[in-house]
């Protein structure tokens, strides 16, 4: 239903996005050429003739064929996806790993100088914009410094349809910093999100009484507080994966990262429909199972959501 | 204790760090010249015949060669043909040249020349423009074949300069015996893979990270440089692009943002080439609606050739050239720019901006007070173009004349001018052909069908100028031809049909060790480079 909706207002708005006949024919193409193709891609029929079309291929998995390369558009996804999936995990992972320490030690520690520091960062991840830091890192780690290369995604090794540069060492070295660029936001987002429940929980009767009874810091603070922690943590973390997919947009424009991202963004520019209302329908289909994937996590980690909830009446 | 002795040791040293050093270097020029090139685009596929795209063309051109060729002044130069002759007005007749192999190794013949005839012709390719006036391809022996035209054709050699030949039996092996097709459920093996006759061979292309050459080693040909590698990446972002390049991770940008240019100039171990581009930035005006779509009602100003010529005079050239393209474009007075056959530099001379002349000839035409009407411009596809409309458009209210800008990306805009939704608009034009008639077709000639007037958007229409530009087309006579151009060209400046502004400069950044010949229709060429 979702993916239907997003599909329907993604069509209606490639009305808008101008002549993908021009960017196909180039400057010398006479006007019955473009009348031509225009006839050939049914770009002439009515859009609810188009849109019953696209949706009835869509659901067969077949996306028809981009406008600019000429290419199949869902070989053309399935070509850039790992890439893009290379990417967002690594960012996730960066974010989730450094996030969540950073959070609970500045709820723990509050007022100390490494706090003060990781809030100064956290609040530079939420204020500065992605291609900013993109490209201030390049800036200072390829320019200034050398020590990172300034774009591309490096050697990477094929296995089938996957492909990923994570087990090369010019691989490693080339997604550094996109990851970086990607994870920052994230990681202050969940880094304060962590630091508040923290907070919060610290404040809880059941913290006191475990302190009171005696139970070691260290215990009160991970098995106890932490866990509690985790549920408004991971409805978000599960959001911003989506978004991360989605949203890598900017950060392998900038690096030139051959994702599923620039693909768009080129895309966009050529006004190459067939790719832009598949990749919305794609990554209206991630949100989806993200959306799915929390609701499920939910249940494992909060043990309250796992009693029937008409049971609950009987005490 | 014997000890070393320090003086002797040091020769030693010196004599070994010597012979090291000279074998090394003599290594080194044995070894492969790698060359890393960048610039903003990918190409579409690695099909001759398929996409019309210039950067496509020209990277595929590497692999891939057709009859005749530029050669580093524009002129026409044999290729795969090394010589012609017209033997009557519409049949030109073509040697080939002999012992020719093509990358895998078959040899180069006439067959070839007709099967890449009828493919390039395919319906689903756009690539016919570069045979169109041929009627047929005669084959006479295995090395000559004759071109039948169906009108004579003065500019044949321009354009099949981009038909590319290709194999026919490895097409008919490989199943690619036609054009990729929008239809089609699969990729052709042509637009993944190459076997052409030209000096390099593509080895790899991974879309959008990198295009892998390697040079030819029994090409025909001489290379003038000693590039024996290439990587060509597409970077799209402007700033990722010059950090690859100060960086060191590339050695040579084509595509340059003219506010990174000076820095560049100034950067220690780079060095900056400039050149001129073959594209020229003009404004056109509607001069055939009887009333302004979009501006006053009433009679339409721009059908006044007093009203087109005060908006130009008004318009600082120089101005522009100075703080907005940053001395990085060349003032312009006619439609087409240097290097293009028909040009000439005493047709383009332009001056500062005659503010009060302007407005005098407003009044003249009946409007002392000027009038309104909206610009329409593109703002991410020409060298600052957006900056340069805001420009313009404050250089006119000098003169009273109030302009409503437009910005919009190039998608919309062009759709937008196509269907003649616009009153005025900024373009570019490139000149594939180096020959004025190309520009004068399409822009200025009233628009029939086919090439003429195409992209003539506002319909501007001067019958002086149609009967010019249809002598020209067929008139082989070189001197009545230039004076065919020279006068069309001048009645184009002169009645102001186009506000022409610049024609555009494109320098390229390179490390200091790579040398390549700058060329203009923005196409650098690798057998050109060479790497120290």
């Amino acid at each position: 239903m979702v993916m239907l909706v997003v599909a329907f207002i993604a069509f209606s708005l490639f009305q808008y996005v101008g002549d993908p006949v021009l960017s196909m024919l180039g400057q010398d193409a006479t006007s019955e050429q473009r009348a031509q193709l225009r006839e050939d891609l049914g770009l002439n029929k009515p859009f609810y003739v188009q849109f019953a079309h696209f949706v009835g291929n869509a659901v067969q998995g077949e996306f028809g064929v981009s406008f600019r390369q000429g290419r199949k558009v869902s070989e053309l996804l399935a070509e850039r996806f790992p890439a893009t999936l290379e990417l967002a995990v690594c960012a996730a992972l960066i974010a989730l790993i450094s996030g969540i320490p950073m959070g609970v030690y500045t709820a723990l520690r509050r007022g100390g100088l490494l706090s003060q520091l990781f809030m100064g960062i956290s609040l530079l991840g939420v204020s500065l914009p992605v291609f900013l830091v993109g490209i201030f890192f390049i800036l200072f780690f390829a320019v200034l410094l050398g020590w990172l290369p300034s774009y591309g995604r490096g050697e990477v090794v094929q296995w089938g349809r996957l492909s990923t540069g994570l087990i090369t060492i010019d691989g490693l070295k080339h997604i550094v910093l996109p990851a970086i660029t990607l994870a920052l936001f994230q990681l202050a987002l969940i880094m304060r999100m962590v630091r508040a429940e923290m907070l919060e929980v610290q404040r809880t009767d059941y913290i006191k009484f475990a302190r009171a009874r005696g139970l070691s810091e260290k215990l009160v603070n991970f098995s106890y507080a932490l866990k509690n922690t985790l549920v408004p943590v991971i409805t978000i973390v599960g959001l911003q994966l989506g978004s991360l997919i989605a949203f890598a947009i900017v950060t392998e424009t900038v690096f030139q990262w051959p994702g599923m991202g620039l693909l768009f963004i080129q895309s966009v520019q050529t006004a190459d429909v067939p790719i832009m209302a598949a990749y919305l329908v794609m990554i209206s289909f991630v949100f989806v199972c993200i959306n799915l994937v929390v609701d499920m996590l939910y249940v494992t980690v909060d043990p309250r959501l796992r009693v029937d909830p008409g049971g609950a009446g009987r005490h | 204790m014997k000890l070393i002795n320090p003086k002797a040791l040091a020769k030693a040293l010196r004599q070994l760090a010597f012979a090291a050093s000279a074998a090394m270097m003599s290594i080194g020029l044995a070894q492969a010249a790698n060359l890393k090139w960048a610039a903003q685009n990918d190409i579409l596929t690695l099909d001759p015949h398929s996409q019309n795209h210039a950067t496509t063309n020209n990277i595929v051109g590497h692999a891939y060669e057709g009859l005749v060729r530029y050669d580093k002044s524009y002129r026409i130069e044999p290729c795969l043909a090394t010589s012609w002759q017209t033997v009557n007005p519409t049949t030109w007749r073509f040697n080939l040249r002999k012992d020719v192999k093509f990358h895998d190794g078959s040899s180069f013949t006439a067959d070839d020349v007709i099967f890449s005839f009828d493919r390039i012709r395919q319906p689903q390719g756009t690539m016919q423009i570069y045979v169109a006036g041929v009627k047929e391809i005669k084959k006479i022996d295995d090395h000559t074949i004759d071109l039948i035209l169906d009108k004579p054709n003065p500019v044949l050699l321009n354009s099949l300069v981009t038909f590319m030949i290709m194999d026919k039996e490895w097409a008919t092996k490989n199943k690619s015996e036609k054009v990729q097709d929008y239809k089609a459920k699969e990729d052709t093996f042509a637009s993944r893979n190459t076997n052409g006759t030209g000096p390099f061979l593509i080895k790899e292309w991974a879309p959008d990270q990198r295009i892998v050459m390697t040079a030819n080693k029994s090409w025909w040909g001489k290379s003038e440089g000693n590039v024996t590698d290439v990587t060509y990446t597409p970077i799209k972002a402007d700033a990722t692009r010059i950090a690859a390049l100060l960086a060191g991770d590339v050695d040579l940008v084509t595509d340059l943002p003219t506010q990174d240019v000076a820095r560049l100039r100034a950067t220690a171990n780079l060095f900056v080439l400039d050149g001129p581009e073959v594209r020229t930035i003009f404004i056109g005006m509607d001069q055939g609606s009887d009333e302004l779509k979009y501006g006053i009602k009433g009679n339409n100003p721009f059908k006044d050739v007093r009203v087109r010529r005060a908006l130009s005079m008004a318009v600082d050239r120089p101005a522009i050239q100075r703080t907005i393209m940053r001395n990085l474009s060349i003032p312009a007075a006619i439609i087409v720019a240097p290097g293009v056959h028909g040009h000439a530099a005493e047709l383009d001379k332009t001056g500062p901006a005659n503010v009060e002349a302007a407005r005098k000839l407003l009044a003249e035409a009946g409007y002392p007070n000027g009038f309104e009407f909206t610009l329409d411009c593109p703002n991410n596809r020409y060298v600052n173009d957006e900056e340069v409309c805001q420009a313009v458009v404050g250089m006119w209210a000098k003169i009273g004349v109030k302009t409503k800008l437009n910005a919009m990306p190039f998608g919309p805009f062009i759709s937008k001018i196509q269907n003649f939704d616009s009153s005025a608009y900024l373009l570019g034009w490139g000149v594939a052909t180096y020959d004025a008639q190309y520009s004068l077709q399409s822009l200025v000639r009233t628009k029939t069908t086919g090439a003429d007037g195409n992209f003539n958007l506002s319909k501007v229409s001067n019958p002086k100028v149609d009967a010019l530009v249809d002598a020209m087309k067929t008139e082989m006579d070189k001197a009545k031809r230039d004076a065919m151009i020279r006068e069309a060209l001048s009645i184009t400046r002169d009645d102001a049909l186009y506000i022409t502004l610049h024609h555009q400069m494109r320098p390229w950044a390179m490390k200091k060790s790579v040398s390549i010949a700058h060329n203009s229709n923005d196409a650098p060429k690798m057998y050109y480079a060479t790497v120290r």
